[in-house]
């Protein structure tokens, strides 16, 4: 008997393959709240105590706390050793899904790519971290010197004429394009009859919560019947009346929209302004531009297409771009260079004035650039293309999973992302897509379905970026042909899931219930366990 | 071609591998439908890059070493973001990979993430005395905005009073976001005190007012000793009263609520944030469990659910429906990514101080801040704004009376290793040659005193 042979089996030598899908199974430390865990004198970090002397000064002096003004009684935070706290913390961050540790192309329109360590370390710098912003200019050059080079790079890739890295987000970028439209109407005497601000179904939620935030009717277009945006229904939209159009392309279907040129050759005509969403930039990077097409202002996310961390929901960084005729709206204050010296302009008279305190989310400014720097103009091409590489190839196994399907534009490739659709697989099963997310969670991936409203029934949404490997995307098809093979044959363990997770099955009735809801540890005691109104 | 470290798949062979899968010839086939009049000719015009690693660090850190951080000098640097100790735990937490790169899990293999910042919410609740508290906005600016404009949506009234003694710049950021259906009114401070001046209240409230809009301590440092009567007046006349407190004053200072104050809001950068050159900002929302406020809360409330298995704690949305992510622009205001790990590290800084910590923070403080009051308002042709006034962290002194300019004084204490603070000679002319110094936990007596020595300095041999 050779040696290979006897060692076969359970429990020998050689250790048999893997099975193809990865037995995964997520921390579940059964972490109880942070209060319970309170032993009452224990300290987390000591504070350094005013000095005898500076106590001797002040006692007696004016300026003391008046009563009822000083609190009365401590605040009810835990009582916990250094390590306790941490451990506590370590504990929540193993039950927690980070980008790095899972193939994360389920969190479509989310541009989940690898955030650089190095960048990380740049930005945790103490020439960084330690920089207070309304240091004398004279103290800041680096870092002056960094936002006024990014600014550099996305006037190239956008094309526009200047740039504001002020906005905290994506969203808060829209929310500053739409002020600076409002601003550029108002100086024309048109503030008050251009009221209506034009979107598409497709584009980011925030477009049209934006624009409505900042005073404006909001008309929303849906896709014709290929599932473009329809130059048809803008036509019909557009009048003295439009201050904007905020479209994004390509939406959120991954399909580019051929014609988007002349949508805004539609609302110039009409006297509005045009808004480029670039949250979808990362397959177009290098590729097309907003100055092309004709935009007068366009924004991206540098947490999405310029690599900073997500980092559970922000901190993020937006920038918005503009024309030279939009440029005198943008906040103050802007980066400026006189020769070698980098300084802050805050004298901008037709300024909206600020959407952030101070200049921007400076470490993640640092980052992008860094990421940027890192890449080069070719570099940039490469993430584009490879993204929509990726995209598309795992798009072709998707499409092999039976009971899902690529709704609209059928035929054409798709850029960055895909929604898709298991409309068949839910009618076939009675299975829908949160279900299946739940489940393709205990395989230890992401997924999402998409934003509301579900215009394509039953939807998710993928996107690839260009950090994957193709076995990495393998793994994600073969991770959803699994559930999709469970919900035809077992479709009662598709809805009992989670099961590998940090929690099981959840009752969330009790969210939409003001007299059940709980936000905090205290609304909890007082409604559900001590019951005091 | 070398295949480069954050692009696997530019790889050549594997590349042609998945172009043949899918059957195309190259990957310009998937922008077939781009316009040529749309495409880029050629490379965008960029800087060369720095592939390897190695050389990305000394390029960086060269730009780095032309900064002269807080660390390199003594600052004495405020007025909305703060130099206060960051706890290595902070750090540490902040920095894990599970936390700082994934995004907008589900409530269960995220779970981490939501009990995080449901916590972060509770501890807040504690030192705010208010049950609901929202995950964090993008910053101060942002929620003291959106309180002003709940107010607008919860009373059907279009009038704000906000207070003078607010930061220029967040005044300007509130006056856009009331733009469209809200008016400011200013509600100008007592000249004696700096603190509310009730007459000014009483005679500026009427049917038109939605809220009162109070800072304490406010942005020339001093504690608002005024906030009940505030609310007493508010209340009576309907309208809400809206504070915005740092949270790290509340170890030692009442909480808003507590003197009757509607909704609570500000910004957490003190509570284990970097000063990141404004990069640490993030904002807080409270108020109580009063389903005719919550449902005005544009950003998300993570809540506490049941699971299957007993004893487990199950997390989710609150009251999504309100949510622009719910129903777009039919929901309140706008909700996005703004600032959540921030959120974690401030739970983690108040679980960390505990109560005592915060007790301490707070009283050592307000004895450094006293401290150097006393120091600078003793030197001949300095004038400490409104001393005999309770301050917190920050108070305005005021160099007038000596002749000299803030900005020569300031450039003196630069070349000495001091930031002196913020000027605001032409933020409030009105205040003359003034400075807004800022006195942390990490300020000393030695750096107080340096500061007042050069001071003195500086004013006479101008």
């Amino acid at each position: 008997m050779s040696h290979l042979e006897h060692a076969a089996g359970p429990g020998g030598f050689p250790i048999e393959a893997k099975p193809p899908l990865r037995r995964f199974h997520q921390a579940r430390w059964d972490e109880p709240l942070i209060f319970e865990l309170t032993q009452p004198g224990q300290r987390g970090i000591l504070v350094p105590p005013a000095e005898p002397a500076v106590t001797e000064a002040v006692a007696g002096a004016p300026g003391e706390l008046p009563p009822g003004i000083r609190r009365a009684a401590p605040p009810a935070l835990p009582e916990m050793s250094q390590l306790h706290v941490l451990r506590h913390y370590l504990r929540l961050s193993q039950e927690n899904l980070g980008f790095d540790l899972n193939v994360d192309v389920g969190q479509g329109t989310c541009t989940m790519k690898y955030s650089p360590k190095v960048n990380d370390r740049l930005a945790g710098s103490h020439k960084l971290a330690d920089m207070h912003p309304l240091q004398h200019p004279d103290t800041a050059q680096g870092v002056l010197e960094i936002y006024w080079r990014m600014e550099q790079i996305l006037k190239a890739i956008s094309g526009m004429d200047r740039v504001t890295l002020q906005p905290g987000a994506g969203s808060a970028a829209i929310y500053a394009n739409v002020s600076m439209v409002r601003a550029y109407h108002a100086a024309r005497g048109q503030g008050d009859t251009r009221d209506e601000i034009i979107t598409t179904i497709f584009s980011h939620p925030s477009n049209a919560a934006c624009a409505k935030t900042a005073g404006y009717k909001v008309i929303t277009l849906y896709p014709d019947a290929d599932g473009y945006p329809d130059l048809d229904s803008l036509r019909a939209a557009v009048s003295d009346r439009t201050a904007a159009l905020l479209i994004t392309n390509p939406e959120d279907t991954g399909i580019f929209n051929a014609a988007i040129a002349e949508f805004v050759d539609v609302v110039h005509q009409a006297g509005g302004l045009a808004v480029y969403d670039q949250a979808n930039a990362n397959g177009i990077l290098g590729i097309t531009r907003a100055r092309e097409a004709g935009f007068d202002l366009c924004h991206f996310n540098l947490h999405k297409t310029f690599s900073t961390p997500h980092a559970c929901g922000g901190p993020a960084a937006g920038a918005s771009c503009v024309t030279a005729e939009i440029a005198p709206y943008l906040p103050v204050p802007t980066v400026e260079r006189d020769g070698e010296r980098f300084f802050l302009d805050y004298d901008r008279e037709q300024s909206v004035g600020k959407i952030r305190p101070f200049t921007g989310v400076g470490p993640n400014i640092l980052r992008a650039y860094a990421w940027v720097m890192s890449l080069g103009a070719e570099g940039l091409r490469q993430v584009a293309e490879t993204a929509v590489l990726n995209n598309n190839y795992l798009l072709s196994k998707i499409l092999e999973i039976p009971g899902a399907s690529l709704p609209y534009a059928s035929g054409q490739r798709r850029i960055e992302q895909a929604r898709y659709s298991w409309e068949e697989l839910a009618a076939d099963t009675g299975v829908h897509s949160e279900e299946i997310g739940i489940r393709a969670a205990d395989f230890g991936v992401h997924y999402w379905t998409s934003h509301h409203p579900y215009v394509v029934p039953e939807p998710f949404t993928l996107e690839p970026s260009e950090s994957y490997t193709k076995s990495d995307l393998d793994e994600y098809a073969a991770i959803l042909s699994q559930v999709a093979h469970e919900a035809r044959t077992d479709p009662g363990l598709v809805r009992g899931a989670p099961y590998n997770l940090p929690v099981h099955h959840t009752e969330h009735e009790v969210l939409d219930d003001p007299a059940q809801w709980a936000v905090t540890w205290r609304a909890y005691q007082r409604k559900h366990v001590t019951g005091t109104p | 071609m070398t295949a480069h470290p954050y692009i696997p798949n530019s790889e050549p062979r594997v590349r042609a591998q998945m172009l043949a899968a899918v059957g195309a010839a190259s990957t310009e086939e998937f922008y077939a439908a781009i316009p040529a009049a749309l495409r880029v000719d050629g490379l965008l015009d960029l800087p060369e890059p720095f592939t390897c690693e190695a050389d990305l660090v000394r390029h960086v850190e060269g730009l780095l070493g032309r900064n002269t951080s807080t660390r390199d000098a003594i600052s004495f640097l405020g007025a909305g973001c703060y130099n206060h100790h960051v706890p290595a735990v902070c750090d540490e937490v902040n920095g894990r990979s599970e936390f700082l790169t994934a995004y907008a899990g589900e409530p269960y293999e995220d779970h981490g993430r939501f009990q995080a910042l449901f916590e972060y919410a509770s501890m807040m609740g504690e030192l705010l005395e208010m049950d609901v508290v929202t995950v964090p906005v993008y910053d101060g600016y942002q929620a003291s905005a959106t309180a002003l404009r709940m107010c607008g949506r919860i009373t059907g009234r279009p009038v704000v009073l906000v207070t003078t003694a607010i930061s220029a710049d967040k005044r300007r950021k509130i006056a856009d976001y009331l733009l469209p259906d809200m008016r400011i009114r200013d509600l100008p401070a007592s000249a004696g005190t700096g603190t509310l001046d009730e007459d000014s209240l009483a005679a500026a409230l009427d049917d038109d007012v939605a809220g009162v809009y109070l800072e304490s301590p406010n942005y020339f440092g001093v504690v608002e000793t005024g906030i009940a009567r505030a609310a007493g007046l508010a209340h009576r006349n309907s309208s809400l009263l809206v504070v915005s407190a740092d949270p790290i004053s509340l170890g030692v200072l009442a909480s808003p609520a507590s003197l009757g104050a509607d909704i609570a809001c500000g910004d957490i950068q003190s509570l284990g944030m970097h000063q990141y050159f404004g990069g640490g900002q993030a904002g807080y929302i409270a108020v109580h469990d009063d389903e005719r406020f919550v449902m005005e809360l544009p950003a998300r409330l993570f809540g506490l659910a049941p699971t299957s298995v007993p004893g487990e704690l199950g997390f989710g949305d609150v009251a999504y429906e309100r949510t622009s992510f719910a129903v777009r622009e039919q929901g309140k205001e706008w909700v996005g990514t703004a600032a959540a790990l921030w959120g974690i590290t401030a739970g983690v800084y108040l679980a960390l101080m505990g109560p005592a910590g915060m007790t301490d923070i707070g009283d050592t403080i307000l004895a450094r801040t006293r401290y150097a009051m006393m120091r600078l308002d003793a030197i001949p042709g300095l004038t400490v704004r409104h001393l005999p006034s309770p301050h917190f962290r920050e108070f305005v002194v005021d160099l007038t009376g000596s002749g000299a300019q803030v900005a020569a004084v300031d450039a003196a204490l630069r070349s000495a290793g001091i930031f002196v603070g913020k000027d605001l000679s032409s933020e409030f002319p009105e205040l003359g040659q003034s400075i807004l110094v800022c006195v942390t936990e990490l300020t000393t007596k030695a750096d107080i005193d340096r500061l007042a020595d050069l001071l003195k300095e500086a004013i006479v041999t101008r």
